[in-house]
């Protein structure tokens, strides 16, 4: 395995995982205020994915009263231009409507929720890089990553019964080369780069914004995960939930106290189960029922 | 020390059994990120067909093109980074161009539909050059304007005009010029300008 592809965290795992060299932390940033909905990006993490087959035709409606692909994500339709409609009320009156574009996939959250639920051994890692990848062949399909995730991300196949999600095109990554969905991108409103650069980028982009008008202009990069892999610039910065992103996403307080609490507790509860009926075996030796007969070797 | 055949039994399956129960893990490596699909593919370079844009693309085509590699496919196409036009991007039509290639629709011989004819033939590429060399004689000769009304040299063919390609490179278009006009054609465009 490439260096940059190293672990960092392990689901399920007590040890430490095993990268000890450094990666540059990757990111994406989605300039929301430059997208034109062209789709090009969904396009191309289908290419690159061999992600085209007949169950995306079955499984999107034909029509739902919007421009977007399909309603919502799959299995095996990863990355999706959300077509947020909204109308904006102007100081004199008049209204204005808007698309407010988002870019909907998997945030690649610092803290995140899906590898924390799940209960798999090594099906959700992250590597070095920050990139939170599942590997399907550790996956039980128990679903408890979608609990875990506060972006309502992975899915479920059907078919394999297992969970998918956008992998930040690992396998280009590992091989130096930036993701399918930001190579493509004709207007450049999605980027790729270092954290560290890409949020610089962004909020020299949000300055600009500032100055062209859009006063609530912000960069979306919450802390309640520990910051994102995806990174946006919001036009509206103020009213996250407009682009159909939570407000402050935090890993669910049901995960944690059932990882951090519930878990070690239900653990000690089947060691001291186990401990006790060996003692018990020692101790007092097994339970007879009344009436019951010895059946010797001998008397058959 | 003698160890008998029931003792070597009894302690074999119990090392056995330890050594599974204590730390001899079987499970596969943690991660495994998905091998490179074009890693070793063959590169062929190339102008993307749709729009007047004229996007560089790369087509990825499995097989290093060694002798015996015929019957191949297209794995992937993606934009050409070192192309000025795109330097890398592409539009949502043009990223699928490997469905326009593997395709079973796929225009692969020459068709040919006779005028007042509803239905297409398959011809031969010799006999279509031939017919299109024939006919662009006879529309030049029978269109042909050697004077104009008031006696100049014009040497015009106004029976024909010539569109390009938005695949057609600078030095395909300079050919074409050069040789539409040694036919006296006026007419001419190319969808890049549309």
């Amino acid at each position: 395995m490439p260096s940059n592809m190293e672990l960092r965290r392990i689901s399920a795992t007590p040890s430490p995982a095993t990268g000890v060299r450094t990666a540059p932390t990757v990111a994406k940033m989605i300039d929301t205020t430059t997208c034109i909905g062209c789709k090009a990006c969904e396009v191309a993490c289908q290419e690159w994915n061999d992600l085209f087959n007949a169950d995306i035709a079955l499984e999107a409606p034909s029509e739902f009263g919007s421009y977007q692909t399909m309603p919502d994500l799959t299995a095996n339709f990863w990355n999706l231009i959300r077509f947020n409609e909204h109308v904006e009320k102007r100081p004199d009156g008049s209204e204005k409507f808007h698309w407010l574009m988002a870019k909907d996939q998997c945030m690649h959250c610092e803290d995140p929720g899906c590898l924390k639920a799940c209960p798999a051994p090594g099906a959700i890692v992250q590597y070095t890089n920050g990139v939170v990848d599942f590997q399907q062949e550790h996956c039980i399909g128990c679903e408890y990553c979608v609990t875990g995730c506060p972006f309502d991300i992975p899915r479920l196949s059907k078919k394999t019964k297992k969970v998918y999600k956008c992998t930040l095109c690992t396998d280009r990554l590992a091989y130096g080369l930036e993701p399918a969905c930001i190579k493509a991108c004709p207007t450049g409103c999605l980027q790729f780069g270092t954290k560290e650069h890409l949020v610089q980028i962004a909020n020299a982009r949000v300055e600009q914004l500032k100055h062209n008008g859009y006063e609530k202009a912000a960069i979306y990069d919450p802390p309640g995960v520990g910051g994102t892999g995806v990174i946006y610039v919001l036009g509206l910065g103020d009213q996250p939930e407009l682009y159909g992103l939570p407000n402050d996403p935090h890993v669910p307080w049901t995960v944690s106290v059932w990882k951090h609490a519930l878990k070690p507790i239900g653990s000690l509860l089947m060691i001291g189960a186990l401990l006790g009926t060996i003692i018990h075996y020692v101790r007092y030796g097994r339970n007879e029922a009344p009436g019951m007969r010895k059946v010797d070797r001998e008397e058959v | 020390m003698a160890v008998s055949r029931r003792e070597f039994l009894k302690i074999s399956t119990a090392g056995g059994v330890g050594i599974v129960a204590f730390g001899f893990d079987l499970a596969p490596a943690y991660a495994v990120v998905r091998e490179l699909k074009i890693e070793r593919t063959t590169e062929t370079r190339s102008i993307c067909p749709y729009c007047a844009v004229s996007c560089g693309v790369i087509i990825h085509t499995l097989g290093d093109k060694s002798k015996n590699v015929t019957g191949t496919t297209v794995v992937h196409v993606e934009g050409d980074p070192d192309h000025p036009v795109n330097r890398g991007t592409l539009c949502p039509k043009g990223i699928t161009l490997k469905h326009d290639i593997v395709n079973n629709t796929r225009l692969t011989k020459p068709m040919y539909r006779a005028s007042g004819s509803d239905h297409w033939e398959e011809k031969s590429w010799d006999w279509m050059i031939d017919t299109i060399a024939q006919r662009m004689k006879k529309t030049r000769d029978d269109t042909f304007i050697e004077k104009n009304a008031a006696g100049q040299t014009v040497n015009q063919c106004p029976g024909m005009a010539i569109v390009g390609g938005c695949t057609d490179n600078n030095e395909v278009n300079y050919l074409l010029v050069k040789w539409l006009r040694s036919l006296g054609v006026l007419y001419t465009d190319n969808q890049a300008r549309l």
